[in-house]
């Protein structure tokens, strides 16, 4: 039976199956640290004092600290064993493919590491003399110049620390500009298709959100945008490609209805990783746009950051980028311009997450403007072959060119009880990281594909036949696929009770029990 | 290309799946107006060796060997070789935000050792996930404190980060948020309590101070708190230098504490990646921002962590959210975790006690040159402290940096009342040597003008 085949954790599995490639092996248990720590263990020895020892009773009187902190105690082998551990309980793109749609996991290349670590790069101050920081400013302009030329934009920022912090800033441009002539206005549109950061981000900047409908074919109802679009618009908040993999093929006419009523182009773009060396966002109507350089410039997620988001703009804009700015000044070297009376502000100390820029840069080196390129074209290859690979399983609820990610929906499975949760937590048996769950909101049940460059044919295939093997487990076996996943180190967790009762931290007193 | 795992036999082969002849068809939907038919122009493909050349060339650039006395919210600390042994793991390197818990035990374990040890260094109940640095973790603390309190209205007080500040100023100025700025007392450098009192009003939702703050001068946490909640505003505290957690009491009273952990073993790095986040008391975690961890039970009770309480999330809440934060510093408190489970309960207290004998004597050294003195003397200190000089800052500064020597921050930028001042910082990568150097360098004053 086929599900006795495909099944690739418990019952036996022939070797010759390629699914076979799928073994549990014993990994320790692990407790938290906390519970491995004994009075006097230590990890640590300080170089001995070659400066007079102070009585610190004296120096901070009352501001002293009297209790140390109950930091664990432990020794180097065991931290180096504890983590370690923890860490062979991740999945990672470095174990495989990670097609968590919109979030563009792609191969992080560890020539990247090893520049961002030289010493002269990991250990520049930002207080440091400008003409002691002309190696680091160089970085910065050079990345600057790459990242405006592949947007097509005149002006940039990389203060911002990731792509939401990056709407923010893009959204506060525009309201400067709006300021300075005269009227703030009052609303943002933000499609329904969006990403939740970019209602929130609207509202941070004091903005109220106009929900957009999404046509029939999921992408902006050019006729409904004209209809809303008035005097009191600052901006439309727009993915594009958008967060269903599609490219708003009618972008100008978008851009005109908007800069007909004097409202400005935001453009989220979470989804660059489309468009770099085949399109650019400033040759089709954008005013403003943020790039998450942890997607499409491969600088690591690292389990959730950091992140970097650089905000680039029009010309228009320049003149309300937050302080500081990088220029060249007059005798040749870089400095930082903080004379900057139209600025936003800062957004962040200092001049952001410079050990991403260091990053970024090194992949588009590596690449140039062909690898860019071609990197490109290798992602909607790949998406567009699991589009092809799919769609006679799984419902493909627009039929709109993919490009970069594919988006189907549950709604055969659903038919069998089972859910875009259930197949998610199914692929992990598998071998696979899941794709992006129930998003975007304008797809009931959604299954959110994006494979990136990175995989080759070979994996693309296994992850291809992976799914194919779950929609005939729907079929025959649906049970096995609703309590997946059973090859992990723990089942489906209990989110409801973690929520309700929330044990935000190890005490001493609350501690329940081994791993 | 060679990140691109894919032959020309079998593109074409997955081309022919599709039903395309080229890849480029593939892009059709785009106009064609707005098609690019030429090469970016941006550097050629580089050989990986090339790369290095450029880097190592860029950080020959920087200049190297000099003696640092920079601090000013970010602190130069020896960071234990094992941190970036561990951060290097592809597990924790290149796996994402833990959404998926049963195939990211291991970075959401770790994320609730972080909460639990952040918990335990700042005296506070609960701790988030992590913030994108002490700047914007301010920022969102004053949002917070809005949302808790329903007042809009903060008090700042001007020893608090000027970046910090301005950051603050930006995030708050659109949504109906104003402040105020307290200045300091000028004999002490700790925030004046008196105007403080005077600044708060019905409708202060929080007072925020930092502490230790701007000039290393530790505030008096305690008569602060007693002066914000006798008029029912919440107290904040930054810090930007959470070594000083080692030595310095807890800011216990608190009702948010905003912390830069950048000090706990991540590198400087120009200025980020950093490590901020948000620790507050319990009855105030569904107004925090930023994701949180919490352990729970899977289906067959063994202890497990997940992400939790996500209705505060843009994800869920969009507009409604109690910030758009998504990604945060995850991997840079992964790092702060490894340097504080290295450090531990005696070796964090021994690192804070080093600090401050080696700032002791920087300080004394170099306040006992002519034409030196130190600002601030009777008020507690962490690593950092004021100087304040007869002689311009750039000439003193230029004598420095001719012996290799970066000097302190010059203050006047943001506070020119001070007239020529520098902010100093001395850890424990700070040696006698460098110390007597500088000293030395300061008194050649006299020398020089002879």
């Amino acid at each position: 039976m086929a599900t006795e085949t495909m099944n690739p954790v418990g019952a036996p599995t022939p070797r010759n199956t390629t699914l076979g490639k799928v073994r549990t092996h014993p990994t320790q248990n692990e407790g938290l640290i906390f519970e491995k720590s004994s009075p006097g263990k230590r990890a640590v020895r300080l170089a001995p004092l070659d400066v007079p020892e102070v009585d610190a009773a004296t120096l901070l009187g009352d501001a002293l600290r009297v209790e140390a902190a109950p930091l664990p105690e432990v020794s180097e082998i065991e931290i180096i064993r504890h983590f370690t551990r923890l860490s062979t309980w991740n999945y990672a793109i470095d174990l495989g493919m990670y097609p968590l749609g919109s979030c563009t996991m792609k191969y992080n290349p560890r020539v990247n590491e090893f520049v961002s670590r030289l010493e002269g790069i990991a250990e520049a101050h930002p207080y440091q003399p400008e003409t002691l920081a002309q190696g680091s400013l160089k970085v910065v302009r050079e990345l600057e110049q790459c990242l405006m030329e592949i947007t097509g934009m005149d002006a940039i920022t990389m203060q911002p620390a990731a792509g939401a912090h990056g709407e923010f800033t893009g959204i506060l441009l525009v309201r400067a500009y709006h300021e300075s002539r005269g009227n703030a206005r009052r609303k943002v549109i933000v499609p329904d298709s969006a990403h939740g950061t970019n209602p929130a981000t609207a509202a941070i900047c004091g903005y109220e959100v106009q929900n957009l409908k999404s046509n029939a074919l999921g992408m902006v109802d050019v006729a409904e945008l004209e209809r809303i679009v008035d005097e009191d618009t600052a901006a439309l908040m727009l993915t594009n490609p958008s967060t269903i993999g599609v490219f708003e093929s009618e972008i100008h006419r978008i851009a005109d209805v908007l800069h007909a009523k004097g409202a400005l182009l935001y453009m989220d773009g979470a989804n660059m990783n489309a468009l770099v060396g085949k399109a650019r966002p400033g040759d089709f109507g954008v005013d403003v746009m943020h790039l998450n350089l942890h997607k499409t410039f491969s600088t690591p997620h690292g389990g959730g950051g950091p992140g970097s988001g650089p905000v680039a703009c029009k010309a228009i804009l320049e003149p309300f980028l937050p302080t500081p700015v990088l220029a060249r000044k007059a005798d040749g070297t870089l400095g930082w311009n903080y004379d900057r009376p139209q600025s936003v502000g800062r957004v962040r100390a200092y001049y952001g997450n410079y050990g991403m820029f260091v990053r970024a840069l090194a992949y588009i080196l590596a690449n140039g403007p062909d690898g860019l390129r071609q990197t490109t074209e290798d992602a909607v290859l790949n998406a567009n072959y699991i589009r092809a690979s799919l769609e006679d399983l799984y419902e493909l609820p627009y039929k709109t060119a993919s490009m970069h990610e594919v988006v189907f929906s549950d709604r055969r499975q659903a038919t069998r009880g089972v859910k875009t949760g259930d197949i998610a937590k199914r692929i992990i048996d598998y071998g696979f990281h899941p794709f992006t769950v129930s998003f975007p909101l304008i797809v009931s049940g959604a299954l959110m594909i994006e494979p990136t460059e990175s995989e080759s044919k070979e994996e693309l295939d296994r992850f291809i036949e992976a799914m194919r093997a779950i929609a005939q487990e729907v079929e025959e076996t649906p049970e096995l696929v609703k309590n997946a996943p059973h090859s992990t180190r723990v089942s489906r967790l209990d989110e409801a009770t973690a929520a309700r009762k929330p044990v935000l931290r190890w005490r001493p007193t609350t501690n329940s029990g081994g791993a | 290309m060679r990140y691109l795992p894919k032959s020309p036999a079998e593109r074409a082969a997955m081309l022919e799946r599709i039903g395309v002849r080229s890849a480029d068809e593939l892009f059709h939907v785009i106009p064609d107006e707005y098609r690019l038919r030429r090469d970016l122009a941006i550097p050629r493909q580089m050989g990986e060796s090339e790369i290095i050349e450029y880097f190592r060339g860029a950080a020959q650039q920087n200049g190297s060997g000099f003696a640092s006395f920079l601090g000013a919210g970010c602190y130069r600390h020896y960071r234990p070789v094992i941190i970036d042994s561990i951060v290097q793991r592809g597990e924790f390197l290149t796996s994402y935000t833990p959404y998926q818990a049963e195939i990211t035990q291991g970075t959401l374990q770790a994320i609730f050792e972080f909460q639990t040890m952040i918990c335990e260094l700042t005296g506070m109940d609960v701790a988030n996930a992590s913030m994108y640095d002490g700047s914007t973790g301010a920022a969102e603390a004053v949002m917070m404190a809005a949302r808790i309190t329903g007042r809009s209205h903060s008090v700042i007080a001007q020893t608090v980060h000027p970046e910090y500040r301005e950051v603050m100023t930006t995030y708050a100025q659109h949504q109906g948020l104003p402040s105020t700025t307290v200045g300091y007392d000028a004999e002490t450098g700790r925030a004046n309590l008196d105007l403080l009192d005077a600044s708060i009003t019905e409708d202060t939702a929080c007072v925020l101070v930092q502490s230790p703050n701007f000039f290393g001068v530790v505030e008096d946490v305690p008569a602060i708190a007693k002066i914000a909640h006798a008029k029912g505003a919440l107290l904040i505290v930054s810090i930007a230098e959470a070594v000083s957690l080692g030595a310095v009491r807890p800011p216990v009273e608190a009702d948010i504490v905003s912390l830069e952990a950048q000090s706990f073993g991540v590198a400087i790095s120009y200025g980020g990646p950093f490590c901020g986040v948000i620790a507050t008391k319990e009855k105030f975690i569904r107004q925090m921002p930023g994701r949180l961890a919490g352990q729970t039970l899977d289906a067959d009770g063994n202890r497990g962590f997940v992400l939790t309480l996500a209705t505060r999330e843009q994800h869920i809440r969009r507009e409604k959210a109690t910030s758009n934060i998504c990604t945060n510093q995850a991997l840079v408190a992964l790092m702060a975790t490894v340097y504080l489970t290295v450090y531990g309960r005696e070796g964090l207290r021994e690192l804070a006690m080093q600090n401050l004998a080696k700032a002791e004597f920087a300080r004394t050294t170099l306040a006992a040159q002519p034409g030196v003195r130190s600002l601030f003397d009777g008020s507690p200190h962490f690593n950092e402290f004021v100087l304040a000089t007869e002689e311009p800052t750039a000439e003193m500064q230029a004598r420095l940096l001719d012996q290799k020597i970066l000097g302190g921050v010059d203050l006047s930028r943001w506070y020119p009342e001070l007239g020529h001042a520098t902010l100093w910082c001395a850890t424990e990568l700070n040696t006698r040597a460098q110390m007597e150097a500088a000293a030395t360098a300061m008194a050649a004053r006299e020398a020089v003008g002879a």
